[in-house]
């Protein structure tokens, strides 16, 4: 009993739970990618898969207009994040603290609802499915996590910067470009990130919003997982992982400001 | 034009946060190339008006004029002013170059004459060579002198100040006092400077704006206001001061402590009450012998770096506070001498407590925004406004607030020698003035008791 005892105090102990929690869904399953990856159905060491991707135009093909799509749903969700960001910090523009749950709330309902959802919308305007239908879609999911790292960003400026540009003779408008903006990149940075790398790797919206029409490459990776094709998919899945990773690193300068100045990772 | 003197008019503000009233009719005129300090305690309402004077903030009532135009609805950036922040406010995503250009750069100064200006208010500052370093790595002082350059470099008809030495340590405060005022003298631009320190004060300034509850208590050169202040707040909040209830007997004759002492002052009426100050500096102490004007044994002495500051109490009880170079001991025996020009002797604002109010019948009265009883009157119906005066020792205090009919807090308090002199400010937000033997602390919840006899209540 003693020794249970002594194990339960000390402290770096208790982390234990979490450790093998994430060893298990995390580590594990990461490390089973990477072989699968490299492993043909016999479980040899082969790049086969690897060439099946570069040699087969539909995956490739895929690939790159997923990244399309992900960018756009990126670029437009800064477009009309941003805006919405500032007037929501801004205490003279809005008063009230519902406007921000109001934008907020989507992030609070399960994806697939509100995919299914905006299916139903698009069926009772009588809009086509498809294309159109799914950057919509993507924006609208997407939206809340774009807005809410820049908000938070904005709302912990200290107003007096935006005070000492304008006593150094800078019209609001001079304010916003030289001022309000690149404070508030560290936030964007963070938006970037929650946006558009969920979106590379989404296929429900694409399902639902194309008919099935539309592949992402989320879609070809799980395709092939049902079908049983688990050393491809793993091949994509860590040729996705690569991209995301890269993105991450390209901008780990700007994430380490970000969390200093308040964004949201 | 007869406004041309002042650079600076700011005639009649008031300004009202909700239902605070954080300035009250205020008035202040500057000269060109005046170094002007507004003083006063956090709360007065000081850096309210500088913000007012940038542009910051809009009076609610009033008018700001610089160079005789008025600015009064002018924004910000469209006014001849410059601000240095107490935190400084440097752009963080900018170098120390780019943060000091930033204004020329918006007046789309040609580049080289920018880079030749950042360089001479880079030398001004003593910050020559820091042009790309980030704002970041600065330690607090060499942001502040960043912050001054890139106000400076703009070449303001006024800098504004806005404690702006506030958060450096106090060595460094002093050098850059002395750095601050060889500025003013190069440069020859009117200066605001805004602080709660009067040491600061009266070392920088030309002349003294002493602020105290949304009002502009005293203005004039640091001399004046230490020599001559106009009431006990401004005695009070300058320098150390030893306050006493007096009676002025005749011109030139004060009496106080118990005896008359002839003084300089005059022209306050005969046997009127006023308050005395002295300087602590200006009473001379020494061993007991027959030729001081009165006697007292020495309380308290401590070093103070230069001088000694020892508490003497009088036969008949009251406290004076002396610095002096040379020491007694606690216990020691000594005279003093006060000479009647070290005597300042100030009207006092009030001898009484007034409280405006009604009748509700004839045994109760609504003052101070609540029912109280009273003794009875005659031929009272109800409703009539009335006067209702209350001594300052009639009033009592209690710890426990429920046990009083009204709950104030302590904003003010002054030893008067013997006595201590509070103000307490009521919920509503009236004053009672209280003399009392107690001790309390600023911001002390206090109940507040009045009994029937001491009101005279008087129909108006």
């Amino acid at each position: 009993m003693k020794w249970l005892f002594r194990f339960f105090m000390k402290r770096s102990n208790w982390s234990l739970p979490y450790l093998i929690f994430l060893i298990i869904f995390v580590v594990v399953p990461l490390v089973l990618i990477l072989l699968y990856a490299f492993q043909d159905a016999d479980g040899n060491f082969t790049l086969s898969n690897f060439a099946k991707f570069i040699s087969s135009p539909e995956a490739a093909n895929t690939f790159v207009y997923s990244i399309g799509v992900a960018i756009v749903t990126t670029v437009l969700c800064i477009l009309l994040g941003y805006p919405a960001a500032y007037i929501l910090s801004n205490s003279e523009l809005c008063r009230s603290k519902v406007m921000v749950v109001l934008f907020i709330l989507p992030m609070w309902i399960n994806i697939l609802v509100r995919t299914l959802a905006t299916v139903a919308l698009f069926d009772f305007l009588r809009l086509p499915l498809g294309e159109g239908a799914l950057i919509f879609g993507m924006v609208y999911n997407f939206l809340p996590f774009m807005i809410y790292p820049i908000y938070n960003v904005m709302q912990k400026m200290d107003h007096s910067y935006i005070e000492a540009a304008q006593d150094l003779g800078a019209s609001p408008l001079t304010v916003f470009k030289k001022v309000v903006v690149p404070l508030s990149m560290p936030g964007v940075i963070s938006g970037v990130m929650m946006v558009f790398m969920p979106t590379i790797s989404t296929f429900a919206i694409a399902e639902l919003l194309t008919m099935n029409n539309i592949k992402l490459f989320g879609t070809t990776i799980q395709e092939n997982i049902n079908n049983g094709m688990w050393n491809y998919g793993a091949a994509l899945s860590l040729i996705m992982l690569v991209i995301i990773f890269a993105t991450n690193l390209f901008s780990d300068d700007e994430e380490d400001c970000a969390s200093n100045e308040g964004g949201i990772i | 034009m007869k406004d041309s003197n002042f650079i600076i008019e700011l005639s009649h503000i008031s300004k009202s946060f909700g239902e605070k009233q954080v300035l009250d009719d205020v008035s202040l005129y500057v000269k060109k190339g005046e170094f002007v300090t507004i003083l006063g305690p956090s709360g007065c309402g000081k850096t309210t008006l500088l913000r007012i004077l940038a542009g910051f903030g809009t009076a609610d009532e009033g008018q700001v004029k610089i160079a005789g135009e008025d600015i009064t609805k002018v924004p910000p950036h469209e006014r001849p002013v410059n601000t240095v922040f107490q935190r400084y406010a440097l752009f963080p995503h900018l170098n120390v170059y780019d943060n000091i250009a930033f204004g020329l750069k918006l007046k789309k100064v040609k580049e080289d004459e920018i880079e030749a200006r950042v360089r001479k208010a880079l030398k001004m500052v003593g910050m020559t060579d820091y042009e790309w370093r980030d704002v970041n790595s600065l330690s607090g002082g060499q942001q502040q002198r960043v912050a001054i350059a890139r106000a400076i470099i703009n070449r303001p008809q006024v800098l504004l100040l806005d404690e702006p030495l506030a958060a450096l340590d106090l060595k460094m405060r002093k050098d850059m006092q002395m750095e601050l005022k060889d500025m003013h003298k190069t440069l020859g631009i009117t200066f605001v400077y805004v602080t709660h320190d009067q040491e600061e004060a009266l070392t920088l300034s030309d002349t003294i704006v002493v602020m105290s509850e949304g009002r502009v208590q005293q203005i004039g050169t640091p001399t004046d206001i230490y020599n001559e202040p106009a009431n006990s707040f401004v005695a009070d909040f300058i320098g150390e001061s030893n306050i006493l209830n007096g009676v002025m007997v005749r011109d030139r004759l004060v009496h106080f402590m118990n005896r008359d002492f002839d003084c300089v002052d005059g022209g306050f009426g005969e046997n009127v009450s006023v308050d005395v100050v002295i300087r602590p500096e200006d009473v001379y102490i020494m061993a007991k012998s027959g030729s001081g004007m009165f006697e007292g044994v020495v309380q308290s002495c401590i070093f103070k770096g230069v001088h000694y500051e020892m508490i003497v109490l009088t036969p008949d009880g009251y406290e004076i506070m002396i610095q002096d170079y040379n020491a007694f001991e606690v216990g020691q025996e000594v005279s003093l001498i006060v000479k009647p020009s070290d005597i300042h002797v100030m009207q006092k604002e009030r001898t009484t407590n007034t409280f405006e109010g009604t009748m509700v019948d004839a045994t109760h009265i609504n003052i101070l925004g609540t029912q109280l009883v009273c003794n009875e009157q005659p031929n009272v119906a109800g409703g009539e406004k009335i006067e209702v005066e209350v001594d300052f020792d009639k009033i009592e205090l209690m710890d426990n607030k429920e046990d009083g009919m009204l709950v104030g807090d302590v904003r003010f308090i002054l030893y008067k020698g013997d006595h201590y002199h509070l103000t307490v400010r009521t919920e509503d937000g009236d004053n009672i003035y209280v003399d009392t033997h107690d001790v309390w602390d600023d911001r002390d919840i206090v109940g507040v008791k009045i009994q029937p006899d001491d009101m005279r209540i008087k129909l108006v």
